[in-house]
Order: C-alpha cells, then sequence, then structure tokens
C-alpha cells in the first residue's frame, strides 16, 4: 500500500496543478494578510476562500486525476493487489497532497500573522473539507464511467454544497416561518459540511452575533465541547461515508 | 489449474458472456478464438477478476477467484491495448512494477525487455510511444515476473516481424516450462506453431475447446487457418 | 466643608475606645462631629443619622445589616459617610432596603465604602445636591426579581455619582426621575440587568464610565437631554443585549463613546432627536438596530469596524440621516480625493432583514448565499429601505 501511495504522490507532483494550487493558495493568503487593515476583514476574505475554492480544486482536481488515473489502475488491477488497496491508494495519496498544499498555502501564513484558536480553527475545517471533497470526487468518479458526466457531476456537487443547498435552507425557513425551526436548523446543518465548517469558524469569529439572537441556540450546541466535537465528527462522517460507498463500489466494478 | 463453471455476465442488455464452462490445465497452449465482439476480452479480464461475473464461478489451483487477489500473482497478462500512465517513462513502470510486485531481482525475467532493447529508451514517456513499443512494455512486463499463467490478448498485434519473432520464440519457451499458456489472436497462422488446444467463441458463448490435434483430424487439414475456416463453414 | 467647624468634637467607637457602639456615639454627638469607627464587627440593626455629622471608619470597619435590617439611614442634611464596610442589608419586596439609604437629604457625601452583599446598596430617596463617590459595590446576585440596584436614586436632584465599582445587582446604577445629575468614572460589570439605567430622568450627564457584561450596558428609557459621552460600552451578550438601549427618549448627544463586542451595540426604539456623532463601533453584532420609530437621529463621524452587521431596521420608513461615517464595508471610491467616497453608502444589508424577519436564517451568516443576495440588494435595492444611507462616506477611518 506505502508503495502505490509512493507512487501515486509522485505522479500528483509531476502534475503541476498541485503546485499551481499551493502557490495560489499562498499567494491568495498572504496577500489578505498584507492588504487588509483589519484581521478579522481579512480572516473573513480567507473563510471564503476555503469554503468555496478549497472544495472546488479538491473536488475537480480528484476527480479529473481518478479518471486521468484509469490506465494507472487498469494496470494495479490486473496485478496482485487488493482492489481496495489501489482506491485506498488513491484516496490517500490525494488526500495527503491536497492537505499538504493547503497547509503550505494557508497554514505557514495563518501561522504567521494570525496565530489565533480561530485562525487554528479555519485549518482544521479546511483540512476536513479537503478531506470530504477528495471523498466525494472518488465516490462520483467510481459511480460515473464516462469523464464528461463525472466532471459535470462533481461541479454539480460543489454547486449544491456551496450555494443550492443554502437557498434550499432558506427556501424551507420562508415556507415553514410559523413553525420552531431554530433546532431543526442545527441537526440541517450537519447535512453540509461546508455549512457545518462555516458555523464553527464563525462562532469563534462573530461571537457577538451569534451569542445573541438564535444564534444562540447554535452557540449552546456548537459552542459547548459537546457540540464541537460532535460536528467535527459528522464531518469526518463525511469524509468516511462517501470513501466507504465508493470502496464497496469499485471491489466490484468491471474495468 | 483454472476452472470457469457456468460463467455469465450481461454489460446492460448485451450478453457479453453466456454460461461460459471451461477448464484450463497446465502445460496447455490455448488459442482463444472468436469474431470481434464475441466475448474473448471480457472471458480474460474476468479470469484476471478486472470483470466480475453476475452468475457462476472462477476457480484458480480449486479456490474461487471473487475474493481472492494473491492469485494473480502467478498469471502474466498483457492486454489487447497497453495503458500506462502518460506521465511516466519506460523505466519508471518497469521499475514501478517490480517495486510493487515485491520478487527478488534473481528470479525475474528480463529476457524480452532486453531483446526489446527497451533499457535503451528507458528514459521515454510512456504517451510518446508507438503502439508497438508499447506493446513490446506490455509484453515484457507480462513475461517479468516469471508467471505460471499467461493471458496474452493479441500478443502480436501492432508488432513488427522482428518482435514478432522474438515473442513468439520466448511464448515456446516459457510453454515447454510447462506453463499454462492463453492467447487470443486474429492471425491464425502465428499460432500454428504454439497452440495446443483452441477455444472457440462466439456470441458469448464456448462453442467448443478441443486439441488442436483433434480439430486436425477432424478437419484432416494441417494448417490451423484452413481448420478453423472448414469448422466455421460447417457450423 | 461644611461640617468642618472649629468646634467639632471628635467621638470614637471600638474596643477600648470611649464609645463601644455606633449608635451611642450618634447618640452623643452634637451637630458637625465626626466620628472615628475603629475596626471589628458592629450588629447594631439599623442606624440611623439623624443629625449633621460625619462618620469615618478607620480600615474598613464592618457594619453588620444581618439580612434583616437596613444598616444605615441618614435623615438629616450634610452628613459625610466614609471608609465603611457595609454588609448583607436586609431584603424585602416591600420595603427597598439599602446598605446606606438617604430619605429627604440634601448635601451628603458617601464616599470610599464598601458594600458587599446589599439589597439596594446606596439609596437616594428626595436627595438632593448628594455624592456618591468611589465605593465599592458587590454583590452576587443570580436572579434579577430578587436583587436590587447599586446605586439607586429616585426622585432626585443633582446628584455626582462618580468613580464607583458596581458588580452583580439587578441595575448598576438606576436613576427615576433623578435630574441634572453627573455619573462620571463609574464601572459597571456583570450586573444582570442594565449597567446603568435611566426611567424618567431628564437633563443628566454620564460621561467616562465603563460598562461591560451587563445584561445591557445602559438602558435609557423616557427620559430627555441626557448627555452621553466617553462611555465604553462593551462585551454586553446575549439574546436582548444592547450596549445601549434607547427607548421613547429624545433630545439627547452620544458623542464619543466606544461600543466594543455587544451583541446589540445601540438599539434605538422611539428615539427623536438623537444626535450621535465621534462614535467607534467595533466588532459588534450590529453596531446598530434603528427601529422605524427613530426620527431625527443623526449619525455622524463615527466609525464602523468589523461589525458583523452595521445596520439593522425593520421597516422601510427612515426619518433618519447618516453622514461623513466610516464604515470598513463600503467599497465606493473617491474619484475627486476629499476623502469622501463618490456614491453612497447603505449600511442595512438584506441579509440583516432576513434575520430580522426570520431568526433561524442565522444558520446562513456569511455563507455564498448570503454574500450573493447582499451583493445583487447593493446593486438593485428592493427590500433595503431606500433612503437609508450615507450619502457622504468617508474614505479612512476618522482619527476618534
Amino acid at each position: 500500500m506505502k508503495k502505490i501511495i509512493k507512487y501515486v504522490i509522485i505522479d500528483i507532483l509531476r502534475n503541476k496543478i498541485v503546485i499551481g494550487y499551493t502557490l495560489f493558495l499562498l499567494a491568495i493568503t498572504l496577500s489578505i494578510f498584507n492588504l487588509e487593515d483589519q484581521s478579522t476583514k481579512g480572516l473573513l476574505s480567507l473563510l471564503n476562500i476555503i469554503l468555496i475554492v478549497v472544495p472546488l480544486v479538491c473536488i475537480l482536481f480528484s476527480a479529473i486525476y481518478v479518471y486521468n488515473s484509469n490506465e494507472f489502475i487498469e494496470l494495479l488491477v490486473s496485478q496482485p493487489i487488493k482492489r481496495s488497496t489501489i482506491l485506498l491508494s488513491m484516496f490517500t495519496g490525494l488526500s495527503v497532497s491536497m492537505v499538504v498544499a493547503f497547509l503550505i498555502g494557508t497554514g505557514i501564513p495563518i501561522l504567521l500573522f494570525e496565530p489565533t484558536l480561530t485562525g487554528f480553527t479555519m485549518m482544521g475545517v479546511g483540512v476536513l473539507l479537503t478531506l470530504i471533497f477528495v471523498s466525494v470526487a472518488l465516490l462520483t468518479a467510481v459511480y460515473a464511467r464516462d469523464k464528461a458526466k463525472g466532471i459535470g457531476w462533481v461541479i454539480l456537487l460543489w454547486l449544491y454544497f456551496s450555494l443550492l443547498f443554502d437557498g434550499l435552507i432558506l427556501f424551507i425557513l420562508y415556507q415553514f416561518s410559523e413553525y420552531p425551526l431554530e433546532k431543526a436548523m442545527v441537526g440541517i446543518s450537519a447535512l453540509n459540511p461546508i455549512d457545518l465548517s462555516r458555523i464553527l469558524v464563525l462562532l469563534k469569529m462573530d461571537v457577538s452575533a451569534m451569542m445573541g439572537y438564535t444564534g444562540a441556540i447554535f452557540r449552546n450546541f456548537f459552542g459547548t465541547q459537546y457540540g464541537f466535537w460532535m460536528a467535527i465528527a459528522v464531518m469526518l462522517l463525511w469524509a468516511f461515508i462517501p470513501l466507504f460507498i465508493s470502496l464497496r463500489k469499485f471491489k466490484r466494478k468491471d474495468l | 489449474m483454472i476452472i470457469a463453471s457456468n460463467v455469465s455476465k450481461k454489460f446492460g442488455r448485451l450478453k457479453a458472456l453466456d454460461n461460459v464452462s471451461v477448464k484450463l490445465l497446465r502445460g496447455e497452449c490455448v488459442a482463444l478464438i472468436g469474431p470481434n465482439g464475441s466475448g474473448k476480452t471480457t472471458f480474460i479480464k474476468s479470469l484476471l477478476g478486472m470483470v466480475v461475473p453476475d452468475h457462476g464461478f472462477i476457480t484458480f489451483n480449486d479456490k474461487n477467484i471473487l475474493h481472492d487477489w494473491n492469485y494473480r500473482s502467478r498469471i502474466g497478462y498483457m492486454p489487447q491495448i497497453g495503458r500506462y500512465p502518460d506521465n511516466m517513462s519506460i523505466g519508471q513502470v518497469l521499475n514501478m512494477m517490480k517495486d510493487i510486485r515485491k520478487v527478488k531481482s534473481s528470479e525475474m525475467d528480463e529476457e524480452l525487455i532486453e531483446a526489446f532493447e527497451l533499457n535503451t529508451m528507458a528514459n521515454k514517456r510512456m504517451r510518446t510511444l508507438s503502439g508497438g513499443t508499447r506493446q513490446k512494455v506490455s509484453a515484457s512486463l507480462a513475461f517479468l515476473f516469471n508467471p505460471d499463467v499467461l493471458i496474452l490478448d493479441e500478443p502480436t498485434a501492432g508488432l513488427d516481424p522482428v518482435a514478432t519473432e522474438i515473442l513468439k520464440r520466448k511464448i515456446i519457451q516459457e510453454k515447454q516450462k510447462n506453463k499454462l499458456i492463453m492467447i487470443t489472436s486474429h492471425v491464425l497462422s502465428e499460432l500454428d506453431e504454439l497452440v495446443t488446444e483452441v477455444m472457440y467463441m462466439q456470441d458469448g458463448q464456448c462453442r467448443f475447446h478441443k486439441k488442436v490435434d483433434v480439430l486436425r483430424a477432424e478437419t484432416s487439414e494441417e494448417r490451423l487457418t484452413r481448420v478453423m475456416a472448414s469448422i466455421i463453414s460447417k457450423m | 466643608m461644611i461640617f468642618h467647624t472649629s468646634v467639632a468634637a471628635v467621638l470614637k467607637v471600638g474596643k477600648g475606645m470611649p464609645y463601644t457602639t455606633i449608635k451611642s456615639a450618634i447618640q452623643a454627638a452634637a451637630e458637625g462631629d465626626v466620628i472615628y469607627v475603629y475596626p471589628g464587627l458592629y450588629q447594631e440593626q439599623n442606624i440611623v443619622i439623624d443629625k449633621r455629622i460625619a462618620l469615618k471608619g478607620i480600615q474598613f470597619p464592618t457594619l453588620d445589616g444581618e439580612k434583616k435590617y437596613e444598616v444605615l439611614s441618614i435623615k438629616a442634611h450634610g452628613v459625610l459617610i466614609e471608609g465603611l464596610r457595609v454588609i448583607r442589608s436586609g431584603v424585602s419586596s416591600i420595603q427597598d432596603m439599602g446598605g446606606i439609604k438617604v430619605y429627604d437629604a440634601n448635601h451628603v457625601t458617601i464616599q470610599n465604602n464598601i458594600l458587599e452583599e446589599t439589597f439596594f446598596g446606596i439609596y437616594i430617596q428626595y436627595g438632593s445636591q448628594c455624592n456618591i463617590l468611589r465605593n465599592r459595590i458587590f454583590s452576587s446576585n443570580k436572579v434579577e426579581q430578587q436583587s436590587g440596584n447599586g446605586i439607586h436614586a429616585w426622585k432626585s436632584e443633582k446628584l455626582e455619582i462618580n468613580g464607583n465599582l458596581i458588580q452583580g445587582h439587578r441595575d448598576g446604577i438606576y436613576l427615576e426621575f433623578a435630574t441634572l445629575s453627573n455619573i462620571t468614572e463609574n464601572i459597571a460589570e456583570g450586573n444582570l440587568r442594565y449597567g446603568l439605567h435611566f426611567m424618567f430622568s431628564h437633563d443628566n450627564h454620564y460621561y467616562a464610565n465603563v460598562f461591560s457584561n451587563n445584561g445591557a450596558g445602559v438602558a435609557v428609557m423616557y427620559s430627555q437631554r441626557v448627555e452621553m459621552r466617553f462611555n465604553v460600552f462593551k462585551d454586553n451578550w446575549g439574546d436582548a443585549a444592547y450596549g445601549l438601549l434607547l427607548k421613547e427618549m429624545s433630545d439627547c448627544k452620544i458623542e464619543n463613546n466606544h461600543f466594543a463586542k455587544n451583541t446589540v451595540g445601540i438599539y434605538l426604539e422611539g428615539a427623536s432627536r438623537v444626535s450621535m456623532k465621534e462614535n467607534t463601533f467595533e466588532l459588534n453584532g450590529w453596531a446598530m438596530k434603528l427601529m422605524a420609530s427613530c426620527m431625527d437621529v443623526d449619525v455622524t463621524r463615527c466609525n464602523f469596524l468589523s461589525n458583523t452587521f452595521d445596520v439593522g431596521t425593520n421597516g422601510s420608513l427612515v426619518l433618519n440621516r447618516f453622514n461623513n461615517n466610516y464604515w470598513d464595508k463600503y467599497e465606493g471610491y473617491d474619484l475627486d480625493r476629499n476623502g469622501e467616497g463618490d456614491v453612497p453608502y447603505r449600511p442595512v444589508s438584506l441579509f440583516s432583514m432576513v434575520i430580522e424577519k426570520n431568526p433561524p436564517a442565522m444558520i446562513l451568516i456569511r455563507s455564498f448565499m448570503a454574500t450573493l443576495l447582499d451583493r445583487t440588494e447593493k446593486m438593485i435595492p428592493t427590500i433595503t429601505p431606500e433612503n437609508l444611507k450615507d450619502e457622504f462616506p468617508m474614505m479612512k477611518p476618522l482619527k476618534l
């Protein structure tokens, strides 16, 4: 397994996109911290990068990479190697590369300019989101045989998680505005890892607004030790359930 | 050595394999013959576990291959179209496979690598290679780990006459080591001096599986091309 | 001062002193005398001071009300109370018992005392020209109904309340029908309701106070002509927590204050003719909630920095003005280089209106969705009030 991970990572590194992604993150993060005179505003811009760019790049790159590695996968499948080993190596290789790219690209600037709880929370959710979207990309690539179709799906999924889901929530909130939905919202937020990440970071950042108002509900849940770890656990499930399903599918997939 | 029992596989509506049962033994050199789309490649891929049958099962040395993966260490497979990571060079692909397989270098068979002079172009990227050179890489890999079973899907397609000859010599040489060899080819004339058995497939079914000598006797033809032509015309 | 006359006698209270009880000393004292109380525990039930004397503690002697009695009742003009530790006054729902209570007296000075676990700390009833200076008033109440106020003034005028520290009461300082008073340099923190509370109290000034961690920092209700300057309102968090709550009040000035980390910096309802100048709003949930019932509120030259929302409102009618403020969310330009942006800034975001109508939508705060809504709304305002805007926003933060 280690050897295959090694070859996956070597192959990814040979691909200039990951290095480009790292430099892109580094450039954006550094410029955010240097241009914004208030660190809160800088952190907000950074949060948007983490919530939008990281999932997009991870899901798109991973899916394309898996499709382009079809030959490699075929070659390995005819060898005495467990299929689960092949897919897990793919996942590990992709995750490690993307996480390292993310940590270099945003982690170093955060350590330099914002070594606070908020900064570290951002780094944490960034890593989790990376894992989640690599995993979702893998699931899509295993299910959709056709590359064009798969990439279409992946973009749709990203759009869903970063925009459509929230639109749906807003719609539901207005449709059922006479019902008490505060508590339900906590549960619904678990259905979208991007929302979950945002809430976790904002609770460390926008304390005043989240404290007051309905925010208190979120505070009372996510703000507690229990809620925080619950949220992390849910995020981990988001990473492992798609991986698990794709493993099951991949084991019986015809190549 | 390999037994397939009632193996069926559907791709959508297409029946790629329809109740195929066959027994392949050590020391045999089987020609898998059939028209395009008759299920030859699907059958080979099933043997390798790359395609999972809908019904039936395949055993390798009396062990079901469905949940096994280790048996593949005893098979050398040369695909019809060898597809390799574009970014890797020949040398890297060879090294990677050696690395993954954990076979001692003394037990490796690098004869074909040398014969095809792959070492001289070890730095060439896979994507720049011609179809023939890719076939050379595929062939070298199939023989590299000295496997008990060789499965060669259209081995000579795209190879120049010299390379074809080298490969044929190699196959004969391995055959004498009491190995099971399975070859699919459209160019029947090339198989003449190699095969001992013929397995004929059509529409996903195994129409017959017989010894070449028996077939020759039945048709009273000498050359395999003629033998097959004679049989097919009677079917 | 008025009680330092040349004939003043000195009476000493304490163990081995001429007087062992404060009560006996007061009885023996004449107008203008000074009573020194030496260290010790004095449990004398209710002590009434009915003549113009000075009662001074040496190293904070403890006067204990045993949770049953009002400790000191002052019923004469010109009394000075200093350096005492007053603890455990009685709690009553019928009578407002205080640690130190002034009845119909003027020119009373209460300074440098420590009050602990009193129901009401210092209570001024029908007082005039009284000074409450540098007292430390602590309590540890948990429930609003069972707690009194730190400093309570009822129908009084011309009070000087300076330098006190008040913690853990219902209201830190409460003024009802109190007028013409100055409240300066006090610190009110961790009080259950308000740090400072005005009811029907006109013409008061409060300067340079710090209000932190209270239910709400300051509430000004049904009052007129209150001036608020150089105060700090911070860390007032919670469901209905405000730095400053203004309700049915008018003709007030709010200048040079600092509002930081409050759920709502200033909440205005039914306020009219309020001038807000040179205040800084920083890291609040909402810097300001300006309800449609307000009119003639002028907000000028204020800094709005890192607030989640700048201004929230509940209607489309706007009779208030914003001018020359700095908004850190402003993205306009300044082509003529006069320091003022060339396009107006609209401080009310669509998303804050959404939350106003539909609180659980808070879950979407700062999401791509919310940003998108705000952006479109900024370009074509449809739901947010058209007239609520700063025509001349500043390009750089004001130096305040």
